[in-house]
């Protein structure tokens, strides 16, 4: 586990900027906790309507907070919906892609023809319809484990055609033959495939929550008392920030979803990257000095943020 | 016939599953829910007017009973279906008694045209773009070029759009905020350029967000693409660059793109929801946002089915159309 950290961080460039970005993120959560306000008392405490200044790095809203402190408790719960978001949905998209994947047959059928039903419903607009009806009563928690409840079609999809491939490899075979039981199978041989798969999985999984819950929030969907990215994005665009000339209410939180999506998504790509057994061939040949790479006449230079 | 068995009856069954599936999970829904949409409705009608007890009982009692929410599940279910196959969503409360079905009708138009023509450009451009720069992979420009890609691509619809509005609607002032078009709807220049005009912004925003999608894949796809034995033969055969691209190596990476654009179609109907919210756009998406408002059930339920219904149709019909691309599959 370390050392794929470290021998991203040495040979993505795009995980590097990713993790990069992220830190940042976790020093607003850190600074969270040290917040000279309360979170639910944010309201009415300093002057309204300041543009940044030393005071105020990212400037007051008009309901008279403290759009920096404010932000750090909006990344905080943005995050956490994500996170119970991605932990429902990517566990029910796990068990049924894996159940599915290893047993096959009739329930295999059965789950994938509603799966592929699923994938094609708008998700949107029956979110709208719920939050329409619970308005006012979805605290972020339960905005967590509603988008949860919604995104595990694809992602099952994905687990199970990575299953489907993983059985039909030659070490498998050598496993089932030399009398491996199944469980030994998963656990030793399949799930070391599957782990950095879930990782990337994941990633996207929170790419599509906290989009989600800047869209449910800004239609005022969610509660508008606990402040999320979407939330400060819904109160600036009430108040008219950006048409009587205070657009850094609604700047503030639309370069914090921008990093956030970037860091997570540019964090991804890396993953993604040495996930690829190609690439993985141009890493290791890396270690063994320059010109063993400039044999390859393939050689591509894949990674976007490379200089 | 062998087409017909192997391919297009288990897609129109697809299609039925996705209906069902999507129609039921749209009846259960607001039944299962710890609040009862008639009372949190009437509670909205009530809350700046003072009304006789016995008037409110009686209108609880009618609308319960309009909807059908007196009798059992299953009963329940069958008026539902019932109902919804004569094309009947019920009366609208925002603006009592105009039928779901008729406000919807004046706003479909409009999302149509946006989304039709926004998906257009950008399946076109992201295959296309996706193409030359996975096959000039080394260049600076195509570099470059992924580079933005991929710092847009993971942006959610509503920031990117806010984006748009901040530079180009409120700092440069080039383009209007709200509307769809202006003068009375005639099959005039005028008229047409005020549509063009209102609709740019709109549809940039989406245009944007999907070519990023449509990018990302078709270079990855043209990536794999090019590795294969008769491009590098038509390279060495000087078949002339252009026509590689266009001709060998695009035409190849489009049948994917075909049947993804099929299951995102879903993903990019959210993206103008959201888009037409922001503009103001009187599509399906502004009405949405003002029946959120209203608390306008039977209309957020309508588009709800809608939507389902429209996106799996959409869906089916691209998926018919694939044989026409993929003589493989015509010719099984």
């Amino acid at each position: 586990m370390f050392t794929t950290i470290r021998d991203l961080f040495k040979f993505s460039p795009s995980f590097r900027v990713g993790s990069l970005i992220l830190l940042l993120v976790v020093v607003m959560l850190v600074l969270s906790a040290f917040s000279p306000y309360e979170e639910d008392k944010l309201r009415r405490k300093v002057k309204r309507n300041q543009p940044p200044s030393a005071d105020f790095i990212f400037g007051t809203t008009s309901q008279g907070q403290d759009v920096f402190w404010m932000l750090t408790f909006s990344v905080r719960n943005t995050l956490i919906i994500s996170v119970i978001a991605v932990l429902i949905g990517r566990g029910i998209g796990v068990v049924l892609g894996m159940v599915s994947g290893y047993f096959g047959g009739t329930f295999d059928r059965v789950t994938q023809s509603i799966v592929e039903s699923v994938i094609v419903i708008p998700r949107l607009p029956l979110l709208i319809l719920i939050g329409a009806i619970l308005r006012g009563q979805l605290t972020i928690y339960s905005l967590g484990i509603l988008i949860g409840l919604l995104d595990w079609a694809y992602p099952s999809k994905r687990y199970r055609a990575q299953i489907l491939s993983l059985r039909e490899r030659d070490f498998t075979h050598t496993a089932v033959f030399s009398g491996m039981s199944t469980v030994k199978i998963v656990i030793r041989e399949h799930l070391p495939f599957i782990i950095p798969f879930m990782l990337a999985d994941v990633i996207s999984g929170f790419l599509f929550s906290i989009g989600i819950e800047v869209t449910l929030s800004y239609l005022g969907l969610a509660n508008l008392d606990s402040p999320t990215i979407g939330t400060m994005i819904y109160w600036g665009n009430y108040y008219q920030s950006i048409w009587v000339g205070r657009s850094w209410v609604l700047i503030a939180p639309i370069v914090a979803t921008v990093l956030l999506v970037l860091g997570f998504y540019l964090m991804s790509v890396g993953l993604g990257e040495y996930l690829d057994p190609r690439k993985r061939l141009v890493r290791l040949t890396a270690h063994l000095g320059e010109e063993a790479q400039d044999d390859d006449p393939r050689k591509e230079k894949e990674d976007v943020w490379a200089p | 016939m062998n087409l017909l068995k192997t391919y297009i009856l288990p897609r129109i069954l697809q299609w039925f599953l996705v209906v069902f599936i999507g129609i039921s999970a749209t009846f259960l829904i607001p039944r299962l829910s710890p609040v009862n949409p008639v009372d949190e409705m009437l509670a909205r009608m009530t809350a700046f007017q003072s009304m006789n007890p016995e008037a409110f009982a009686s209108m609880r009692e009618s609308t319960m009973a309009l909807y059908g929410l007196d009798k059992t599940l299953p009963e329940q279910y069958i008026a539902y279906w019932g109902r919804l196959l004569q094309g009947d969503l019920g009366p609208s409360f925002g603006n009592f008694p105009r039928p779901v079905s008729d406000v919807i009708a004046v706003a479909l138009p409009w999302t149509i045209g946006l989304l039709g023509v926004a998906t257009a450009i950008s399946w076109t451009a992201g295959v296309l773009l996706g193409a030359l720069a996975g096959y000039y992979h080394d260049r600076r420009w195509a570099q470059g070029l992924e580079r933005v890609v991929v710092t847009v691509y993971p942006v959610p619809y509503l920031i990117i759009a806010f984006i748009l509005i901040l530079i180009f609607a409120a700092w440069l002032k080039w383009f209007p905020l709200v509307g769809g078009s202006r003068g009375d709807p005639a099959l005039t220049w005028e008229y047409i350029s005020t549509l063009l005009y209102f609709g740019f912004l709109p549809g940039l925003s989406i245009v944007i967000g999907a070519t990023a999608f449509r990018f990302i894949m078709a270079k990855s796809l043209t990536t794999t693409e090019i590795a294969s034995d008769y491009v590098q033969y038509a390279e060495l055969a000087a078949v002339p660059k252009r026509k590689i691209i266009l001709f060998y190596v695009a035409r190849n990476t489009m049948l994917p793109q075909v049947t993804d654009l099929a299951l995102s179609l879903g993903a990019i109907f959210e993206g103008a929801l959201i888009t037409e919210v922001l503009f103001a756009y009187p599509g399906i998406g502004f009405v949405t946002y003002n029946a959120i408002y209203n608390g306008d059930y039977n209309v957020i339920m309508g588009i709800t089915l809608l939507s389902i219904v429209g996106i799996a149709t959409a869906s089916l019909l691209i998926d018919l159309l694939y044989p026409v691309f993929d003589p493989r599959v015509r010719l099984r």
